[in-house]
This record gives structure tokens, C-alpha cells and sequence, in this order.
């Protein structure tokens, strides 16, 4: 099947066209729909492995992985897309959802691309937010300084 | 045609006055079309970026066939709308969903995002309001609002074994279809019968994961019903300009009858009296 998919992405760009659609139901892909509320980076498309930071651990997910639901950790997750490739995005939160049927959601609550990412500004971040947690007073302030460290200290841990 | 037993000079000033007022009407109307022609354009755009989000944070609920609770707990409603009128259908569409499920199930609870439902619903159903966004439809919605609401009913801590959230979905500029989303409790999720096949989740996982989905689900819904609004007002007002522009016309038809009347009746009067006092002589 490889043999005869190089051999006709060798002829003609349409008949690769017409092969890749079928990824979905493949064991041998997964079917990837990347989004968050202001973008969307895949829909429903067929891609080798995603890597995600996830609060019970960062993993990769393979086509047939077992299905499970994780919640995203602020990092970088890793698309390997078919032809090879592989894409960063930053991700500050979400949620991953992997079904029985190897299709998977990764629902981000703001993922952008690495290159994006400014490192300065991440690092002032940084500071900002560990300057927040220093002058937090109730339990609700402090929590929500230590999530912007968290965030900022993976924003920097991406850029580098 | 006016009826008139008054003289024609004053039934003439009636007309132009009613004339302006309808012109005006029609300038409003319009320049309304406009504004929400643009807003209706954004808010389509950010729609399509914002549908795989939705349509993914559903799957999960699909996959696992995740079925709505048994029990006694009632059900909650969150339905979607905004606090501006004059958008034609949208709001009382989901308002008499609302009280046909509330009528059909008297142990309701109604989260209202949006004054007009809210309106709707505040005489008869009162009681079965629990929370009530407003300052709703000024600038389109953000996931932080989302996440705002998604907060205030998981702190609120309504309880209920059956739950959905009512919003619009929008298919063309002229046509949008009232929709009802379904929304699991977490004991529906907990006792999902395809739940075991998904490995290694622990009760915090799952609390999370049906958090963030209720904050992505609102999003979407908040998104979908805002471009059926915007485009529903659109049309809305098309018309109303469509009307005012009838009237006008009816209305200058009668005004230019009524002054040839006025005229033809002083002619008249003046040929009269003049043949009058010509036959005295």
C-alpha cells in the first residue's frame, strides 16, 4: 500500500488527493481535531502522533492508543504530521479526549505556534507573575498568580 | 382615501407630518440593517473558527454514549439570547421551548443568558429562573465569558439529572434552527456505559474534563446564537424598511391627491363666486 501511494503521488496530485481523505477509519492514523475557541489548527485530519503535556503526565499519542481523557498542562504540544513534519504549538490549557475509534479531540483553551512566541516578553512575564504571587493576599489571588507562573515558566521553557 | 369633513389645508399638514416621521423611521431602520450587516459579517468568521471547538467538545459525550441520568433531581435549561431586541424570531423561539418544557416538567431550572428571555419567562416561570446573565449582545462574546458562566452554575451547585442548553443555530442569513444541545450531569458521565473503555481516569479528571467542555459548549452555543441574531435582525430590518418604504409611498400618493383636492376645490370656489357676481350683473 506505501509503494503504490508514492507511486502515485509520483503522477499526478489529484489521486494523493483522493487517497489521504480515507485516513480516518485507518488503523494505521488517527484522525487529529486541534482547535481552540478563536482558531483552528486541524479539523479532523490525519496525523502520525501528537504529543501533549497533560497533568497526569506529558504522552504521545499513537493511532489505537488506548482511549482516555486528560487535561492539558500549560506546554507545547507536537504534531508529527503524515509527510513527516512535525508542528509546536504552545497551549495554556484544555483538554484531550481520545475515543475507541482512534479519533482524537484537543480542545485548547489558547494554542499558538512557537515561532510566535516572543522570549522577552515571556520572561517579563514571568517576573510580573512571580511579583503578583509576592504581593497576593487571599487564597483566590495566590492561585490565580501561581497559575500565570506556571503558564509563564512553560512560555519560557517553549521559547528556548 | 382620508375622510375628512375638516378643510383640506389642515388633513395635507397631517400627511407630511405622518410622511416625515415614517421617512424617519425608515433612516433608523436602515442605517440598523447596516450596522448589523457588519456585525453579522464578524461574527460569521469568528463562528467558523469557533465550530470544530464545538463540534469536538461533543464527541466525547457521543463516543462514551453518555445517557442522561435517572432520578429526581429535575432538569436544567441554560438558554441562550441577548439583551437587544427587534431580531425578529430568535428570542421568543427558545422562549416557547422553554415554557413548553417547563409546563411539561414542572421541575425545571432555567439559567437565562441574555435579558430578553428573561422578560419572556419572568411572569409565569418566575420561580424556575435560577441565574440570570445579562449585559449580554454588545461586543461578541469571548471564551472568558464563557468560562464566566461555566464558573458561576458549577458554583451555583445545581443539581439536576437532565440537562440541555437551548441557543440558535445559524444556517443561511435568512434561515437559523432552534437547537437543543444535550448536557450531562456528572453522575450521567460517571455511569456512561462505553466510560470503562477510557483508561485511567480519576473523579478529579473527570471534573475537569466536564468543566472545560461545559465553558467550550457555552461558547460555541453563545457563538452560533449570536450570528443567528445579527443576521435575523439583518433581515429584520430589511423589511421594516421594505414596509416604511410602501407606506412612503401610499402616503405621498395621498398627500399629492389631497393637495390637487385643495386645489381644485379654491379653483372652484373662485370660478363660482366670480360666475356669481358676473350673472348679479
Amino acid at each position: 500500500m506505501a509503494l503504490t501511494r508514492s507511486a502515485l503521488r509520483l503522477f499526478s496530485g489529484r489521486f494523493t488527493q483522493a487517497c489521504q481523505v480515507r485516513g480516518y477509519a485507518d488503523a494505521s492514523s488517527m484522525s487529529l481535531t486541534f482547535a481552540a475557541p478563536t482558531q483552528v489548527l486541524y479539523n479532523n485530519a490525519a496525523v502520525k502522533q501528537v504529543d501533549v503535556p497533560s497533568f497526569s503526565g506529558s504522552f504521545g499519542i499513537l493511532p489505537a492508543h488506548v482511549p482516555t481523557l486528560a487535561v492539558l498542562k500549560p506546554g507545547v504540544v507536537t504534531v508529527f504530521e503524515n509527510d513527516g513534519s512535525n508542528k509546536k504549538f504552545f497551549v495554556s490549557s484544555g483538554t484531550v479526549t481520545i475515543n475507541e475509534d482512534s479519533t482524537v479531540q484537543l480542545l485548547a483553551e489558547e494554542a499558538v505556534p512557537v515561532d510566535s512566541l516572543d522570549i522577552s516578553a515571556a520572561k517579563e512575564l514571568l517576573t510580573q507573575a512571580q511579583s503578583q504571587l509576592a504581593s497576593a493576599s487571599t487564597d483566590v489571588a495566590k492561585a490565580e498568580a501561581q497559575i500565570s507562573i506556571e503558564v509563564s515558566e512553560a512560555l519560557v521553557k517553549a521559547c528556548e | 382615501m382620508p375622510s375628512q369633513q375638516v378643510r383640506g389645508m389642515a388633513t395635507l399638514k397631517m400627511i407630511s407630518i405622518r410622511l416625515k416621521s415614517v421617512k424617519n423611521i425608515q433612516k433608523i431602520t436602515q442605517s440598523m440593517k447596516m450596522v448589523s450587516a457588519a456585525k453579522y459579517t464578524k461574527a460569521e468568521r469568528e463562528l467558523k473558527l469557533a465550530r470544530p471547538m464545538g463540534i469536538g467538545a461533543q464527541e466525547f459525550y457521543k463516543k462514551a454514549e453518555v445517557k442522561d441520568e435517572e432520578g429526581d433531581k429535575g432538569q436544567l435549561i441554560i438558554a441562550c439570547s441577548s439583551d437587544r431586541g427587534l431580531c425578529g424570531a430568535v428570542h421568543s423561539s427558545i422562549g416557547r421551548i422553554v415554557k413548553a418544557d417547563i409546563a411539561a416538567n414542572p421541575n425545571t431550572k432555567v439559567v437565562i443568558i441574555g435579558d430578553k428571555v428573561r422578560n419572556i419567562l419572568q411572569r409565569l416561570y418566575g420561580k424556575n429562573i435560577a441565574m440570570v446573565v445579562t449585559e449580554v449582545g454588545r461586543k461578541p462574546a469571548v471564551f472568558g465569558d464563557a468560562a464566566i458562566v461555566a464558573q458561576a452554575i458549577i458554583n451555583a451547585g445545581i443539581e439536576f439529572n437532565k440537562g440541555k442548553i437551548l441557543f440558535n443555530t445559524f444556517r443561511t442569513v435568512v434561515s437559523f434552527r432552534t437547537t437543543e444541545m444535550p448536557l450531562f450531569s456528572p453522575g450521567a458521565v460517571a455511569n456512561a456505559s462505553k466510560l470503562p473503555v477510557y483508561d485511567s481516569l480519576d473523579s478529579d479528571v473527570i471534573q475537569s474534563y466536564t468543566e472545560f467542555s461545559l465553558a467550550s459548549l457555552l461558547f460555541y452555543s453563545m457563538k452560533e446564537n449570536a450570528t443567528s441574531e445579527q443576521s435575523s435582525r439583518m433581515t429584520a430590518m430589511d423589511n421594516a424598511s421594505k414596509n416604511a418604504g410602501e407606506m412612503i409611498d401610499k402616503l405621498t400618493m395621498t398627500f399629492n391627491r389631497t393637495r390637487q383636492a385643495v386645489i381644485t376645490r379654491e379653483l372652484i370656489e373662485i370660478i363660482s363666486g366670480a360666475s356669481a357676481l358676473e350673472s348679479k350683473n
